[in-house]
This record gives structure tokens, C-alpha cells and sequence, in this order.
């Protein structure tokens, strides 16, 4: 098979990666880009190149500020493979990938992944009914292809996506049912420790308050503190049933979007085999990196939200920080300090915003860890957690004995929609840490390869 | 067997359209949206049926990592439709059952 080499190759075209092109470009690399979309910005820009006025307007002022972007890398001189599935890469800079039905392979000297986050799961009763979705998932629907609700909708949970979705509902005129918020006093009391160092980030903070005090303004009924989340419904969701206050609410519709977070997507870090650790704060795995964002002693690098939830404009310098190390490495930039100080600063500032909305935003227990046995853990083989909990009793140790024990892990999706609740499921009974319990084993390919795409 | 959709696209939106195959039923859709928002706007309420419990499934996730959209696009089964952009004259059907990737290979060391 033809191999086509270059110095960086990245995988991901969001902020992180886009971002990493621009300035890996700056110093003369030569730069390829894969995405298996089909246009460049990643989740949060995605398609803002060609979303029609109307739309961009709904979607407000921080998606638009992503053309910046797109255009300084779409004359950066990198080369762009669009519809690119990567479902292998190897710590040498070797790279696999599916296009135009055919695989195909690229050598970097180094590789940036930059695949980004995922929505955490929302493991509760009744989330494999079709009419749940991720709010996320809405969201990319406003984005892709102008698509809103048509019902009156449902949105639950907690974090900055599930409230700036509303808020771009509202002004796209959606009509929304309710917004049965998880946050609770206890969580405003545990993150106000965290606020001091938020207010060296008040853009950020000023307009995720802006976003929240709208919705208040509009007059759409807002529950807050709520617990006990359950999707009723046979074959597609028909309500949402919760508590609040200690009573029980129960508001009926077709279409309940969840939301609580993102997490990044390691599944490229995890095949690979590098290291990774348990972030208590965001309660997910990242993996292990040098400041650079280098995986050991490997030609790869990590940037941006997959690996560690920074958001976009800290995804970006992260890209950045990655192509000035590369370009170092490479000799093309003797000196790294004079041009990384000023992303170093810059990063410091836009993180500085985290720890307050980890704390503020802290997914419940009761949402990763369900309560009932009777929830579905794993969707794709259809493992419940009362199953996974029976396998520790039978004495399963931690991920990847599921596998054995009823197949959980073992599906398409390759443990990305039940490896985080499976790891805390197991910590918990096993009155163990994450850390202790492990991930699943993930081996490539990391994506689904038909026979038929080897052939030439 | 389509129903009352869960999401519509404004008019405002006015674009080119293409027309799918949808098990049997045409579906018209808006050229360059992705197979998975296409059946979702028709109004295609599950696209799946569940390997062990035989259950209704439809789109969580819309970017690729939750397989739950899975159906078969011009005789290949298991695509992920939220993926793929929809094309004029495409036959795609709901993934029956199991999903039956007899060319395929999966990550896990099976
Ligand atoms: C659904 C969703 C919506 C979001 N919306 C917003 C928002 O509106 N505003 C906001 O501030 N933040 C949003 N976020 C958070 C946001 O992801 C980040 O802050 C930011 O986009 C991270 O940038 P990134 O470059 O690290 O990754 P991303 O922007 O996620 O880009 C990663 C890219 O990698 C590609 N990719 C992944 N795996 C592969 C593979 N195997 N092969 C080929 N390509 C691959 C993806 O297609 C994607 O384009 C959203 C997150 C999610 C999950
Ligand atoms: S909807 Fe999740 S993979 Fe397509």
C-alpha cells in the first residue's frame, strides 16, 4: 500500500487541531488534516462555514467567532482530508484511515490527536427509548442541518451545553416544556470555593450567567435541584418523572434531551496503549501527557478536550503548544520558551474558569451510578446495572471482565457509552477508586472496517 | 413506518433537496444533511431493533460514538447514518436484529 508522509499529521479539525495546523504551518511543517466529518470546525464550529445567516444568528456570536479560525487554516497552506475515518494509529506516527470506501495510510513524523469530547452518558430508566437523545446531539442537528424540535421539548440535566441549547431554542422561537435542572444548593455551595479563581476567567463567567439569567427571564418552567430522573415510555419516550422538593413531578413529551457534561474521547489515547488517569474533578480518565501534550516517548500528541475538558479556546493554545513543541523537536524552532509564553499565559487564563464549573456542574452520583438495577449500562448488549453488580458478587474485578462475564464493552460502540459508568459501577462496589478498577482494554480498529475497504 | 417527526427544518432554511428510499418510502431531505437527521426530520421514530431485547432504537448521540443509529445504506449494514451525508437515489433500510457485520471486524481481540 502507497504511503504518503508528512511532519504532523493531526486527527480531529476543531479548535485544537485547526488551530495546531495553523501554527505548525507557521513554521514551515507540512501539515495534513483528517476529520471524518465532512467540513472542518469540530463540535463547536461545526459547519459554520456554510450555516446559512438565519441560522448562524440563532446559534449566536461564539459560533460565529469560529469562521476566524477556519479561514486562517483553509489558507495555511495544510492539506484538509475530509469524510477521513482514522481507526488506527500506532506510537510511530502511522496512521490508518477509511475514505472514499477505501483504507488507506499516513505517516507523520509526529501526530496530534485532537479528537475531542463525547456527552457523558445519562445512564437512568428509560434512556435507550427513542425520543431520548443528548442535548449534544440536538445541538448538532441545530448546527448541521437547522433542525428544531417540534413539540414542545424537554430538556434535563446540568452544565454550560444543556443551558446555552435552551437559550439558542429560545431565540430560534422552539418552544421548550421544562428544564429540569440536577444542580443543587449544595453544588452552588461547593463551587463558590472555586470562585475567586473563576473571576480571572469573567468573560467566560459573565456569559454563562447572561445565558442562564435569560432563560430565567423567559417563561418557561424551570425545576431545579431535581432527582430521581426516569424516561417513561414503551416504545418512545412519553414523560419524564422526577422529584423535587419531595414531590413527584411527571411532565409528558415526545422528546427529552439529557445533558450532563462532556468527557473527552480517549478511545484513540486508550488504543494505544499510553497511560491514563482519574480526574476526580471532571470524574473521567485523561491521559497522561508531558506540559507539551506528548504521550511518553512516543511521536504522538494530545490536544484539546481529548484530554482534558479545557473548552474551545483553551483547546486551541493546547493545538498550539503542540506544534511549537513539534517544531522544536523537528528543529525548526530552537528556542520554544519566547513563542510558548504567551499561549502558556493565555491558557492559564482560560482554564483558570474550570475548577469552579467541575465543582458547580459535578454530574449527581444517582446519574452515573444508577440506583436502580433495572437501568440499561450498557446499550449496545444490553447489560443493566443491577447485571454488573451481580458479575462483582461473582467476582468480576473491573472492566474488562464484564466482557466475559455478559458481554458489556462488547458491542460497536466499544465501551464508549458504558466504560465510565461500568469502571464507577464496579469502584463502588468494590469500595475501590476508579484509579484501582481500570478502563477496558481498547484495540484497534477503533472504528468499524469492512473487509471490502481493503480492497484497491 | 414513519410518524409524527421529532424535529422539522424551517422553511427559511430553503435548500436543494434529494430524495432517499427509506424501507420502501421516499424521503425527501435537504442535500448535504446526514442520513441519520434526513430520517429524523421524515419522521422515522426507531432505525434499529436491540441484538438481545429486540427493542425500538434511535439516534443518541449524532457524532459517531454511540452506534444506536446504525442501519443499512445501499446493501451495507451497520453504517453509522449520523455520519453519512444523504445522496439522491440512496436505499437505506432499518438494521433488523443483530447487527450483522459478517465482513467486519470490530476492536476487541474477537
Ligand atoms: C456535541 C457537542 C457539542 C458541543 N457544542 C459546544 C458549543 O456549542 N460551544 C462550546 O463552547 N463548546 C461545545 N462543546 C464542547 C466542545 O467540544 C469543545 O470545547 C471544543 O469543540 C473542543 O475542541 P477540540 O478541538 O478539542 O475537539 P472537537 O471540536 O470535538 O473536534 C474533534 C474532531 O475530531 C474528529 N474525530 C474524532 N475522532 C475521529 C476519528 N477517529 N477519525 C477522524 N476524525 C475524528 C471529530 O469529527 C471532530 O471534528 C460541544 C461538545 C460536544 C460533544
Ligand atoms: S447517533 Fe450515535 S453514532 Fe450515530
Amino acid at each position: 500500500m502507497n504511503v504518503e508522509t508528512t511532519d504532523l499529521a493531526i486527527i480531529g479539525a476543531g479548535p485544537a487541531g485547526l488551530a495546531a495546523a495553523c501554527e505548525a504551518r507557521t513554521l514551515g511543517l507540512s501539515v495534513t488534516v483528517l476529520d471524518e466529518q465532512s467540513a472542518v470546525g469540530g463540535q463547536i464550529y461545526r459547519n459554520v462555514v456554510s450555516a446559512p445567516r438565519a441560522r448562524s444568528a440563532i446559534l449566536g456570536p461564539d459560533y460565529s467567532a469560529g469562521a476566524e479560525l477556519v479561514s486562517a487554516f483553509a489558507s495555511s497552506g495544510a492539506l484538509h482530508l475530509d469524510s477521513a475515518v482514522v481507526w488506527n494509529v500506532a506510537t510511530d506516527g502511522t496512521i490508518d484511515y477509511i475514505r472514499e470506501g477505501r483504507t488507506r495510510k499516513l505517516s507523520g513524523k509526529y501526530v496530534l490527536l485532537a479528537s475531542g469530547a463525547m456527552e457523558r452518558p445519562f445512564p437512568i430508566e428509560g434512556w435507550t427509548l427513542p425520543g431520548v437523545m443528548g442535548a449534544g446531539a440536538a445541538q448538532i442537528l441545530l448546527k448541521s442541518a437547522g433542525a428544531l424540535p417540534r413539540e414542545p421539548v424537554v430538556l434535563a440535566g446540568c452544565g454550560p451545553l444543556l443551558y446555552l441549547l435552551g437559550w439558542q431554542y429560545l431565540r430560534a422561537g422552539a418552544r421548550i416544556a421544562a428544564l429540569v435542572d440536577t444542580t443543587a444548593t449544595s453544588d452552588y455551595v461547593r463551587a463558590s470555593r472555586h470562585l475567586m479563581g473563576a473571576l480571572r476567567s469573567w468573560k467566560e463567567l459573565r456569559k454563562g450567567l447572561g445565558l442562564i439569567a435569560a432563560l430565567r427571564r423567559s417563561n418557561i418552567a424551570l425545576y431545579s435541584g431535581c432527582s430521581d430522573l426516569r424516561a417513561e415510555g414503551t416504545c418512545k419516550v412519553e414523560a419524564l418523572a422526577f422529584r423535587q422538593d419531595g414531590r413527584s413531578v411527571r411532565i409528558p413529551t415526545s422528546l427529552l434531551l439529557v445533558h450532563q457534561g462532556v468527557v473527552p474521547n480517549t478511545q484513540l489515547s486508550w488504543s494505544v496503549k499510553a497511560e491514563h488517569r482519574w480526574n476526580k474533578a471532571q470524574l473521567c480518565w485523561e491521559p497522561v501527557t508531558d506540559i507539551w501534550g506528548r504521550l511518553g516517548e512516543t511521536a504522538l500528541y494530545v490536544a484539546g478536550d481529548s484530554r482534558s475538558i479545557v473548552g474551545a479556546q483553551a483547546s486551541a493554545v493546547q493545538g498550539r503548544l503542540a506544534a511549537l513543541s513539534i517544531g522544536n523537536r523537528l528543529g525548526v524552532l530552537p528556542d520554544i520558551t519566547i513563542r510558548a509564553a504567551p499561549y502558556l499565559e493565555s491558557l492559564k487564563r482560560y482554564t483558570a474558569i474550570r475548577p469552579f464549573l467541575d465543582a458547580l456542574y459535578r454530574p449527581k452520583d444517582e446519574n452515573r451510578v444508577p440506583v436502580s438495577d433495572k437501568v440499561v449500562v450498557c446499550r449496545c448488549e444490553e447489560v443493566t446495572a443491577g447485571q454488573i453488580r451481580r458479575f462483582v458478587g461473582l467476582g468480576c474485578q473491573g472492566p474488562n471482565q464484564t466482557k466475559a462475564f455478559g458481554r458489556c464493552g462488547m458491542g460497536p460502540c466499544q465501551g464508549r457509552f458504558c466504560g465510565l459508568t461500568v469502571t464507577e459501577t464496579i469502584a463502588r462496589e468494590r469500595q475501590l477508586e476508579p484509579a484501582d478498577v481500570g478502563y477496558y482494554r481498547i484495540r484497534p480498529p477503533i472504528k468499524p472496517v469492512l473487509l471490502g475497504d481493503f480492497v484497491e | 413506518m414513519l410518524t409524527e417527526p421529532l424535529f422539522s427544518i424551517p422553511a427559511s432554511e430553503g435548500r436543494e433537496t434529494v430524495t432517499i428510499i427509506f424501507d420502501d418510502q421516499a424521503v425527501t431531505a435537504p442535500a448535504g444533511i446526514s442520513v441519520a437527521a434526513a430520517l429524523l426530520v421524515a419522521g422515522a421514530s426507531d432505525f434499529r431493533t436491540s441484538i438481545v431485547g429486540h427493542e425500538p432504537r434511535a439516534p443518541y448521540c449524532m457524532m459517531g460514538v454511540c452506534f444506536e443509529c446504525l442501519v443499512e445504506i445501499d446493501g451495507v449494514p451497520a453504517r453509522q447514518s449520523c455520519l453519512v451525508p444523504v445522496k439522491d437515489g440512496m436505499i437505506v433500510r432499518r438494521q433488523q436484529g443483530a447487527v450483522s457485520l459478517p465482513d467486519s471486524e470490530i476492536g476487541d481481540g474477537r
